[in-house]
């Protein structure tokens, strides 16, 4: 197990969305000129017409429903996510491009069944990724999630593949 | 030991004798593509990665699609990123703005062959398989490490074979085939599975509609779509790949393999509505709903043979009023052919707007935008809030056929009863 795995404790504040939150809601189409992770956090979640980007903070937690990530392989989504300061994505499921791009640049992805229907929009959860358990700390109750392949974990750990890759490269 | 197709391709990719399903494999990619929105971000993922030149220039495609020509000064810049990335790596496999859409443009040029494993940064990278390539949809970092390694890693798919059978009414087509496949599976029934289209009514169509197909294959969650290579597909190749490539089929006992059976025979046009591809409804469930906007093309629908059935319907007629119709023919080849054909003049008689070949309103990025409250009629693949414009937009998905009809009767309308 990577470092990550080993210590990595994330908490934070839950913000909850439906199921098949889709590309184009995570990051509309019209945005997709953009490459600056800053500019592109300014439209996270605009496609659902909330104001979600100025209320975000630094280490909220996204949770959502099935499918999360359908649609496009736009990696500005994930970008977009990641540079509005969210520390995870937790979701009963992931499509399956937006899964590799989370990864890829960073942003740690757990997946619970059933969790939407357990944690409260607003409630302090704490995901200890070694033990795969999400505890919610406003009810005090333990769920589990499911842990990363390991060679994503280590992906991960190095902070995204261009690290993982630099890293690979320079060794071989 | 028995494959699938898409096992098959992955265990050549990765030099092995077999691979199963859920086994990691580290795969030669035989085709890269990239394009003017995706493009950047690829290039500035593989900048960071400290390799000064990709692996084969020669396998890498660059095409400009989305946001041509350029409709401001971030699109200018992005072409001029990726202009500088084509010259400076010496990439000779490069559409500018003049050509049309990647989905189309590939095949047409000859990129695309049977037996191959084809990356695209553009999640309708599925198309391909209609050619029976591997062909999947990849983020920009993932893009990144092809350019810098020529090597992507993969889960191999398990995979679904949808065994659709049965003879199509007329006006009814692929589209609504596949329409009627993710109503019925939803849009994460196949996430992580190959497609793999058969059954007579798949050997029947053309490869247009095959594309069609394989096309929408994400839209189930699926990883590829796939049809097996026959003599229609050999013939298309012709002329426009003379390099050499191998033909691979599903054994029919892969450990791998599901099946679902598909009869089409009394299936009416269908029609995807607001805001999920998978909410899919008849026409006659939804007929009378008023459009503001038609939206015929993308590399769903974009295609001669959608122009051809739209302009045999629309000959003759006047869009309805309050109806703005748009045209997008997917290439440029296409975009010739429908003007020595005479389409494009029954289109711009009965008020419709041809634009130049690109994604057009798909991506709801460039031309054709909608704005708070209006509908669209698209022919396209998404219908995600907010996908062509505003959040507070309807987007509706059908075939060229359902688009047609509805232009001239100004709402929604089964093609046959016009």
């Amino acid at each position: 197990m990577g470092v990550f795995a080993m210590e990595k404790k994330i908490k934070g504040r839950v913000w909850k969305f439906g199921d098949d939150i889709d590309t184009d809601i995570i990051i509309p189409g019209r945005y997709l000129v953009l490459t600056d992770e800053k500019e592109l956090a300014g439209h996270v979640m605009e496609g659902l017409g909330s104001d979600f980007s100025h209320k975000v903070q630094k280490g909220d937690i996204i949770l959502a429903g099935k499918n999360f990530g359908c649609g496009s392989s736009r990696e500005h989504a994930p970008i977009a996510i990641k540079g509005a300061g969210v520390s995870a994505v937790i979701a009963e499921s992931f499509a399956r491009i937006f899964y590799r791009n989370a990864i890829n640049v960073g942003l740690p992805l757990l997946e619970s069944k059933n969790i939407s229907k357990k944690v409260s929009q607003g409630d302090e959860i704490e995901i200890s990724i070694e033990r795969g358990v999400l505890k919610d700390l406003n009810t005090g109750e333990e769920f589990e999630v499911k842990n990363l392949p390991e060679f994503m974990l280590d992906i991960l750990n190095k902070g995204g593949l261009i690290p993982y890759l630099k890293e690979k490269l320079e060794k071989d | 030991m028995e494959m699938t197709m898409a096992e098959k391709i992955l265990a050549k990719a990765s030099a092995k004798k077999s691979v199963e399903a859920g086994e990691i494999v580290m795969a030669n990619i035989n085709v890269a593509m990239t394009h003017d929105l995706t493009g950047p971000l690829s290039v500035e993922s593989f900048k960071k990665i400290g390799v000064k030149k990709i692996w084969d220039p020669e396998k890498v495609v660059v095409i400009f699609d989305h946001q041509v020509p350029a409709d401001s000064l971030e699109a200018a810049q992005n072409h001029i990123i990726m202009r500088e990335f084509v010259k400076k790596q010496g990439i000779n496999n490069f559409y500018d703005i003049n050509e049309g859409v990647c989905h189309q443009v590939l095949p047409e040029k000859g990129h695309i062959l049977p037996g191959e494993v084809v990356v695209g940064t553009d999640s309708h990278t599925c198309t391909h398989g209609a050619l029976g390539a591997f062909a999947t949809g990849i983020g920009s970092t993932d893009m990144a490490m092809v350019f810098a390694t020529g090597k992507l890693w993969f889960k191999v798919p398990e995979t679904i074979k949808f065994q659709i059978e049965g003879s199509l009414n007329d006006y009814v087509s692929a589209k609504d085939v596949i329409l009627n496949i993710i109503g019925k599976i939803g849009a994460d029934g196949a996430t992580y599975k190959a497609c793999e289209f058969a059954g007579e009514t798949t050997k029947g169509m053309s490869i247009s509609e095959r594309m069609v197909l394989c096309n929408m294959a994400i839209e189930m969650g699926g990883k590829t779509g796939l049809v097996e290579p026959d003599h229609k597909t050999i013939k298309y190749l012709e002329g426009r790949s003379n390099k050499k490539y191998e033909i691979m089929k599903t054994d029919d006992d892969a450990k791998s393999l599901q099946t679902m059976q598909i009869d089409v025979n009394n299936l009416e046009p269908q029609v995807a509505c607001p805001h999920h591809v998978d909410n899919v409804k008849s026409i006659s469930e939804v007929e009378g709903t008023h459009v503001d906007q038609v939206f015929l093309g993308s590399c769903t629908n974009g295609r001669l043979e959608d122009l051809r059935t739209a302009a045999q319907i629309i000959k003759g007629h006047h869009i309805a009023k309050n109806v703005r119709m748009l045209v997008i023919p997917a290439s440029r080849e296409i975009y010739t052919k429908a003007m020595d054909e005479g389409l494009l003049k029954i289109f711009v008689d009965s008020g419709a707007l041809i634009c130049n070949p690109c994604c057009g309103p798909c991506l709801g990025g460039h031309v054709g935008l909608l704005g708070a409250g209006e509908v669209s009629l698209s022919t396209s693949n998404r219908n995600f809030r907010g996908r062509q414009g505003s959040p507070e937009a309807e987007v509706y998905l059908s075939s060229a056929a359902v688009a047609a009809a509805t232009a001239i009767k100004g709402s929604l309308i089964d093609p046959r009863d016009k």
